[in-house]
């Protein structure tokens, strides 16, 4: 497995949604290539015949009747949120036009 | 504590406050006024322990006067009661509240408040179980030492230069420096138990499914697991009775009935039970004073009549690993919400464009911290088109290898038994600096999250070296949380008689801070952080 460089730090952080600085870039990237490094025989531990476990004790098929349950008020859900206007959560342009 | 009439009310047990109280000895709200006081004199200023991020002075005093008049009108009502009512519990400040801020530790949510109750809150409620406040952790549970905490660490009771081990660094300290008697934790990797360990209190992790999650901000979700947090095995089990259980707004919560735990604590005998030593988590890479302390124990639990058997768990050498490839990819998922949007924090970027992608990752910049960041760049690191296989793959199949471990090591013994971590509280800021070297403190824990079993950390007295608490921890197979309580109250009443009462009092007083606030002042102060 090929290491992680300064490159690959900044693409993550974009795909992230994470803004960083140079000097965040730099000291990640030297922070996550020690931690990458110590992770990596990891890969080697299990053959091809050892199946994944997702989830430690599997539930399969949960379900519950169809009925309307517990539901927060559009005041409710909005309380928390930094702006919001007619009922709606209010956010800055989607598209990148201003 | 062995109590009698003068032993102050906070150095009593939760089964002894309910007994009391039950008695009609004290009332509910003298129980919580002189946790609170404690809380006053010993949380706050520059060498407070700062256990507590938010304070819930009105709102327990409330709960503990209803509970009071209810058991002075006596009748139906009073009969009712749950056991545990009127005995306050701290909650971690990742489990959502009504009427109490919520912050995971973390700027991103500072100031907000949850619509809603997680259910463990909604059966404290249903209990009458005074809420004290919201107890400090590492920023979204991430961390081994509580210094990832947004709003500053919490101190060891025991040495406050000291850390009170990660995330749940807060609950643990607080019950540890008797400003409650009970508290909730979240372990993912070890957060309940590792704390315990290095403050000398008892942290149990649930079966994974055997607490509901719903209303616990996910770290991890195939992981993460709340459970109870106390001085005595006893008041752990009296507590996962009250949480326990199924609940259908949490999909992967058992629909098993709770066992009666209590009553496995109450039982006092592992003669003929086989526990288990696992040969990998033990020797080299502990503390010597660990070594000691753990051997100890299992001389006592010999010769209380258990078969000692050793072992063998081979693919525990990956357990650390893949847990740092599959709980940093399921964090980056589940943090992906904090995004400005629909609750807490909002950043604009200081020059155009005002995009809202752009927002997002000025909110994300500011609002995280440097532990955060990194695992939620390394979580997406392993989940990107090329790594998948070779990182989280890999690591989801080195959980069925360890699963089977587990299963060969349960073929042999009722329950194992480790060190819950390989090393005393370490000084702050001694491992902020080196993730790696933090990542190491989960070693023994980290197993038990990856195949779902319970696992339950007591104190098993003090390291030669330093004088200060080590942990012993006792493994189940899943569903037999049981198993943990009968086991641990044995442990905990032969190492309380060698000691001659709980290792808990052997701890330094703990002084007034140099500033005592009162508590009003204490809780404006900690709203305004």
């Amino acid at each position: 497995m090929a290491a992680i460089n300064r490159d690959d730090v900044a693409h993550l952080a974009r795909l992230a949604h994470i803004e960083m600085s140079a000097e965040e870039l730099d000291r990640m990237a030297g922070e996550l290539a020690v931690i990458v490094d110590a992770v990596k025989s990891v890969s080697e531990a299990a053959g091809d015949d050892v199946p994944a476990t997702s989830h430690p004790i599997p539930l399969n098929n949960v379900f519950r009747e169809d009925v309307v349950g517990h539901t927060f008020t559009a005041e409710q859900a909005l309380s928390g949120a930094p702006d919001s206007d007619d009922n709606r959560f209010k956010v800055p342009a989607i598209l990148d036009e201003a | 504590m062995t109590e009698n009439n003068s032993t102050p009310l906070i150095r009593l047990s939760a089964a002894q406050l309910a007994a009391k109280l039950a008695a009609r000895e004290v009332t509910a709200v003298e129980v919580v006024q002189a946790h609170l006081d404690r809380i006053a004199a010993v949380d706050g200023g520059e060498r407070g322990v700062h256990a507590f991020l938010h304070v819930n002075a009105e709102e327990a005093l409330a709960v503990a006067a209803e509970v009071d008049a209810i058991r002075a009108a006596g009748g139906a009502a009073a009969e009712e009661l749950h056991e545990l009512a009127g005995v306050p519990i701290a909650v971690k400040d990742l489990i959502v509240t009504i009427g109490q801020p919520t912050t995971a530790g973390s700027k991103i949510l500072e100031g907000w408040h949850s619509p809603y109750d997680a259910t463990v809150v909604q059966k404290l409620r249903a209990a009458k179980m005074p809420i004290l406040g919201k107890t400090n952790l590492d920023e979204f549970a991430m961390g081994s030492s509580t210094e990832h905490s947004a709003f500053g660490p919490t101190r060891n009771p025991w040495d406050l230069d000291r850390i009170p081990g990660g995330s749940g660094g807060g609950s643990a300290a607080a019950v540890a420096a008797f400003e409650a008697p009970l508290a909730l934790g979240t372990d993912t990797g070890g957060s309940i138990r590792q704390p315990g360990a290095v403050t000398g209190t008892v942290g149990v992790k649930p079966t994974y499914g055997g607490v509901s999650r719903y209303g616990a901000i996910a770290m991890a979700s195939s992981l993460d697991q709340i459970g109870p947090v106390s001085r005595t095995v006893l008041d752990s089990a009296l507590l996962h009775q009250v949480i326990g259980g199924h609940d259908p707004h949490d999909s992967t919560s058992l629909p098993d009935p709770l066992a009666d735990l209590a009553a496995a604590a109450r039982l006092g005998n592992v003669d003929g039970m086989k526990i288990g030593i696992i040969k990998e988590l033990h020797g080299e890479g502990y503390q010597a004073g660990v070594e000691n302390r753990f051997n100890e124990s299992l001389e006592l639990l010999r010769q209380a009549g258990a078969e000692i058997v050793e072992v063998s768990c081979p693919n525990f050498k990956y357990a650390l690993g893949a847990y740092y490839l599959i709980m940093p990819s399921e964090a980056s998922s589940n943090l992906a919400k904090f995004d400005g949007v629909r609750y807490g924090l909002r950043v604009l970027p200081e020059e155009p464009p005002l995009t809202i992608e752009r927002v997002m990752g000025a909110t994300r910049a500011a609002g995280f911290g440097d532990e955060v960041k990194r695992r939620v760049i390394l979580g997406t690191y392993a989940l990107s088109a090329g790594y998948y296989d070779a990182y989280y793959g890999s690591a989801q199949k080195v959980r069925t290898l360890i699963q089977r471990d587990f299963d060969a090591a349960f073929a042999k013994a009722d329950v194992l038994i480790s060190p819950t971590a390989p090393t005393t509280a370490f000084k702050l800021g001694e491992k902020l600096d080196d993730p790696l070297a933090m990542y190491l403190n989960d070693v023994a824990t980290i197993p038990a999250n990856m195949a779902g079993v319970p696992g339950l950390s007591l104190p098993g007295g003090l390291a030669d070296e330093d004088g200060l608490p080590v942990g012993i921890q006792l493994l189940a197979p899943a569903r037999e949380d049981a198993r943990l309580y009968r086991v641990g109250a044995v442990l905990e009443s032969l190492l309380e008689e060698k000691w001659g009462g709980p290792l808990l009092d052997s701890a330094p007083e703990l002084t007034a801070s140099p500033v005592v606030e009162p508590v009003e002042t204490l809780v404006d102060a900690q709203e305004a952080k």
